[in-house]
């Protein structure tokens, strides 16, 4: 390994390093404020050696792994989310009796496996990353065992994980047997040449059946719902970006290389899974009185989105950057409210919680208004660009089924956003709930972040322009 | 730049009312009236000083533009022409009104309410000075959200699913509009080799080079703004949103969000698809009349007063749809006349449904009777809108039908004929609105009803000086338009 491969490498070092950092900070001193700031620490020390090698890239580090502009782009945005989820965690489990040390280990491990994901170009590499997000996964969605749904997540999401593995695996070694390479440009090159056959296709079936069972695309959602309510509040929102973002990278590169848009039988199963997610998932929610279940419901319909921009093929990545982006934010900042008005006892997951709640405390209200417009794509919040990126992409294409679906799913979505918000506007239950701030300064850094949170939704609902110009120059790398 | 300073005094005055709210509430209420007042007066003092370039041909008379996301081609680009000034000029006023009648109507929350409502101002002043697609469509939405929380929040008992139906029944429209605008900026780019804009100018050259595709898109914009209009069958959303909205929310809704699609109509589907528009010219100018007949049949069915006035509106928006398809000079006249009448009277008559309600706490009409006696001063005023509502010479309304009327005659007699029975239900239901409130059994009311205040007379007085100055004197409102609506004949 050269320098500058080691260089290139150097923030995916650092996010392994802290992981290590952390069990060592566990044997010395136990301290949750220390292990927290060391973690936050790390992760800026990631963000800054991404921003530090970013001149080198593209960079291969043959066989396994490639850094580029792609992959920066994603391993940014999961970075981004980390430090908001490891935020939230504080304030979460600190309330709570559960030791929250090893916690984080399990949180930079499953982070590093999706940054994995980000940057792997070979089967081995893209297996061992998305094992490393699952099994940390399992134990982060059952970490409050005492409580029955978390028990219950945890086992789900482990049985359908490992039974996904195994379809992922059961593919790799199909497409290995046919093509005799496990890396993504050399299978290109093969299938370039003799074209697919049929176990070739099965194989990527199988592949797309995993990574349909993690990005929750109908009819592999089964899963989430459960999943996302049982899992603690910062958990839940890990999984909807986190783990959602690096399988997405790595099925963009997975499919970039072998021209998977171009192939009429992937592009018809695609597309009928995208509309089933926005059709299934828009419809599951609309009744939906929990929180939480309302959201994974409402991920899936957005993923079903995303998939319009994926078929797009390399036009297509920029509005599937922004768009990610703007849905982490959105996501994070809704989760940082259900964080915030979570009880010892339970998630603030009922709608009842929230009855009135902007005449309690209107910042926390407008926050999570803001956040449901722009999952809702209402114009002045991040939505409405990313959506209208996708829209464009779809149009540009001539994907009118997928495009007309898209638009009307999302008035159907308009239905339950707007649910969520009437109920925040409503006139508040006669017994306020008591808060009570356990730690002052946490409370308050939350608090400062979620209303950046706000002001970067609103801002790039304004001026997209900038985010624009930068995802475009960092792929053209 | 003047555009420019008339939507940030909304934007702003909303956001400084919402701070102030917190220290004061009567400061809030003045913030919001000075933020209006500003932004009426603007355009008037702007028309003073430039009074000979509008009189010249020159039709836009006002033009900004700025990058806003130039990788996409989308700028932030506004203009002014003769029907911008004057559907400008009549969002100012209303807005004044608007905030004047809404003083003490609104006693919680009055710092959100107040953002709300100058903020719909400030969507619906930019929807009319647009000429970029993609902020047209923007502030098509700001528009709306503001508006949904105005009806969802201080609206009445059955509020939350007026405001629901309101929302997605315009958001529907709205994101098909987008579809079309889509589609529109990429044959636009084709064929001007990659020069990819969403800028209404360029837009304009664009040729459709297929009949079918020129049809769809131009489906996409039509049912955005007949949703809004609204055309029959498409018009349930309106007495809901109407009649449970706060009195300012209703007179926004009646006399601003309406007029939004006309425009819409007028500004985008007309000069984007002549031949398209033509061709389903006839169908529309059906629709529009069977709006006309049905909307006054409705209204004279109902009993709540509010959905009774909500109806009107849907028969006085069919005559718009019924003008603007015939395509004639005047009917096109007649329709901008229409558009700006049809706000302040009926504006006018929710504001007097709003005030009997704040009085009696009913909008029933069963429950209403021999007024007259009690606030005589009302009643008067009622009748003057009562009267224009109806088509009474003299007053705006009926100028604005008859050449409409008019217009279309000369297109298609039949649907003439028929349309000018509307006028005789008009009738109908006004008086029985009269009859109903104003006259007759004088019902047991414990205590009698207080005659309308100063407040309410200053907000009076505006409405009938508009209506009376726009029946006797047309002729500065056509001026202005002349130069737009020739253009569009033209074509």
């Amino acid at each position: 390994m050269t320098y500058l491969q080691f260089l290139a490498l150097l923030p995916f070092i650092i996010l392994a390093a802290a992981a290590i950092v952390v069990i060592l900070l566990i044997a010395f001193k136990q301290s949750h404020t220390v292990i927290q700031v060391t973690g936050f620490m790390m992760m800026c020390g990631v963000v800054l050696a991404m921003w530090y090698v970013r001149n080198t890239l593209p960079r291969e580090i043959p066989p396994l792994l490639v850094v580029d502009g792609l992959a920066a782009l994603f391993t940014g945005l999961i970075i981004f989310s980390v430090l908001v989820v490891g935020l939230l965690s504080y304030i979460y489990f600190e309330e709570r009796e559960e030791n929250p040390k090893e916690y984080y280990i399990l949180l930079f491990l499953a982070t590093l496996g999706s940054a994995v994901l980000t940057i792997s170009r070979h089967f081995i590499s893209f297996f061992i990353g998305l094992e490393l997000l699952s099994v940390s996964l399992y134990a982060l969605i059952a970490y409050l065992r005492n409580r029955n749904n978390a028990v219950e997540a945890g086992v789900k999401y482990l049985m359908l994980a490992a039974l996904s593995s195994a379809f992922l695996l059961f593919g790799m070694a199909l497409i290995y047997m046919e093509t005799g390479s496990m890396e993504f440009s050399a299978i290109a090159r093969v299938i370039d040449t003799t074209g697919m056959s049929v176990l070739f296709i099965m194989g990527i079936g199988l592949i797309l059946v995993a990574i349909g069972f993690k990005l929750a695309l109908v009819p592999f959602h089964l899963w989430a719902a459960d999943v996302y309510q049982g899992a603690p509040a910062p958990v839940t929102a890990f999984i909807a970006t986190v783990s959602k973002i690096g399988v997405f990278a790595v099925l963009i590169r997975f499919a970039d290389a072998i021209h998977l848009q171009q192939n009429v039988l992937a592009v018809t199963i695609i597309t009928i899974m995208a509309i089933a997610c926005m059709i299934v998932g828009n419809i599951l929610a609309l009744m939906q009185q929990n929180v939480k279940r309302l959201l994974a419901y409402s991920s899936i319909a957005h993923f079903g989105y995303l998939l319009v921009a994926f078929l797009s093929g390399n036009a297509g990545i920029g509005a599937a950057v922004f768009y990610l982006l703007a849905y982490s934010i959105t996501l994070l900042s809704a989760f940082g409210v259900i964080t915030l008005l979570s009880t010892t006892r339970r998630d603030a997951d009922d709608l009842s919680v929230y009855r009135g709640l902007f005449w309690r405390s209107p910042l926390m209200a407008a926050i999570f208004t803001v956040a449901l417009l722009s999952l809702a794509g209402i114009p002045l919040t991040a939505g409405f660009p990313a959506k209208f990126f996708i829209l464009t992409t779809g149009v540009q294409q001539h994907r009118w089924l997928l495009t007309i679906v898209l638009v009307l799913t999302s008035v159907i979505g308009l239905f339950y956003y707007l649910r969520i918000i009437s109920t925040l506007f409503a006139t508040p239950p006669l017994t306020p709930v008591k808060e009570r701030t356990l730690h002052p300064f946490f409370y308050v850094a939350t608090y400062a972040s979620l209303v950046v949170l706000m002001c970067l939704l609103g801002w790039l609902g304004v001026y997209p322009g900038f985010i624009v110009e930068n995802v475009r120059a960092f792929l053209s790398f | 730049m003047i555009l420019v300073w008339m939507i940030s005094i909304l934007l702003i005055g909303g956001v400084a009312c919402w701070l102030v709210a917190q220290r004061n509430q009567l400061a809030c209420k003045w913030t919001a009236l000075v933020a209006v007042i500003a932004a009426f007066l603007l355009p008037i003092i702007w028309y003073l000083q430039h009074v000979p370039a509008v009189g010249s041909g020159n039709t836009w008379l006002i033009d900004f533009q700025l990058n806003w996301i130039p990788a996409f081609g989308i700028s932030f680009h506004l203009a002014m022409d003769g029907l911008s000034f004057v559907m400008i000029l009549l969002t100012a006023l209303l807005g004044i009104l608007a905030v004047l009648c809404s003083w003490n109507e609104i006693r919680e929350k009055t710092g959100f309410y107040f953002f709300n409502l100058l903020w719909t101002l400030a969507g619906i002043a930019g929807v009319f000075v647009a000429m970029d697609l993609f902020l047209f469509y923007f502030f098509w939405e700001v528009m709306l959200v503001p508006m949904y929380f105005l009806i969802a929040i201080w609206g009445d008992f059955n509020r939350r699913n007026a405001a629901y139906k309101f929302f997605i029944f315009t958001q529907t429209g709205g994101l098909l509009m987008l579809l079309s605008i889509l589609a529109l900026y990429f044959i636009h780019g084709q064929q001007n080799s990659g020069n990819y804009t969403f800028d209404y100018f360029a837009l304009l050259n664009t040729a459709m080079n297929n009949d079918a595709t020129a049809r769809w898109i131009m489906l996409g914009f039509l049912i955005a703004f007949v949703i809004k209009l609204p055309m029959v069958p498409l018009h349930s959303w309106l007495p809901d949103a109407h009649s449970e909205a706060p009195t300012a929310g209703s007179l926004i809704l009646a006399g601003l969000l309406l007029k939004t699609g006309a425009y819409g109509i007028i500004r985008f589907v007309l000069p984007f698809f002549p031949v398209a528009a033509a061709g389903i010219a006839w169908w529309a100018m059906l629709l529009g009349v069977v709006g006309i007949i049905y909307g006054a049949l409705l209204a004279y069915a109902q009993t709540d007063l509010k959905r009774l006035i909500a109806y009107t509106s849907v028969s006085h928006m069919g005559f718009v749809l019924l003008g603007v398809f015939a395509f004639r000079q005047m009917a096109l006249q007649g329709v901008v006349m229409q558009l700006l009448t049809h706000g302040v009277s009926t504006g006018a008559l929710f504001v007097l449904a709003g005030m009997l309600k704040e009085r009696l706490h009913t909008r029933d009409i069963n429950q209403m009777g021999g007024l007259w006696t009690a606030m005589p001063q009302m009643g008067g005023l009622a009748m003057v809108f009562v009267m224009a509502s109806l088509g009474l010479p003299l007053l705006g309304n009926f100028i604005a039908e008859f050449l409409i009327l008019l217009g279309a005659f000369e297109v298609s007699p039949v649907l003439s004929v028929i349309a000018s029975f509307g006028l005789v239900l008009s009738a109908l239901y006004s008086l029985r609105i009269m009859q109903k409130v104003f006259f007759g059994q004088i019902q047991t009311i414990t205590d009698p009803p207080a005659d309308i205040s100063a407040r309410e007379w200053i907000i009076m007085a505006c409405l009938t000086a508009a209506i009376v100055f726009l029946g006797l004197f047309p002729q500065p409102v056509f001026d202005m338009v002349n130069g737009t609506l020739s253009q569009l004949v033209r074509l």
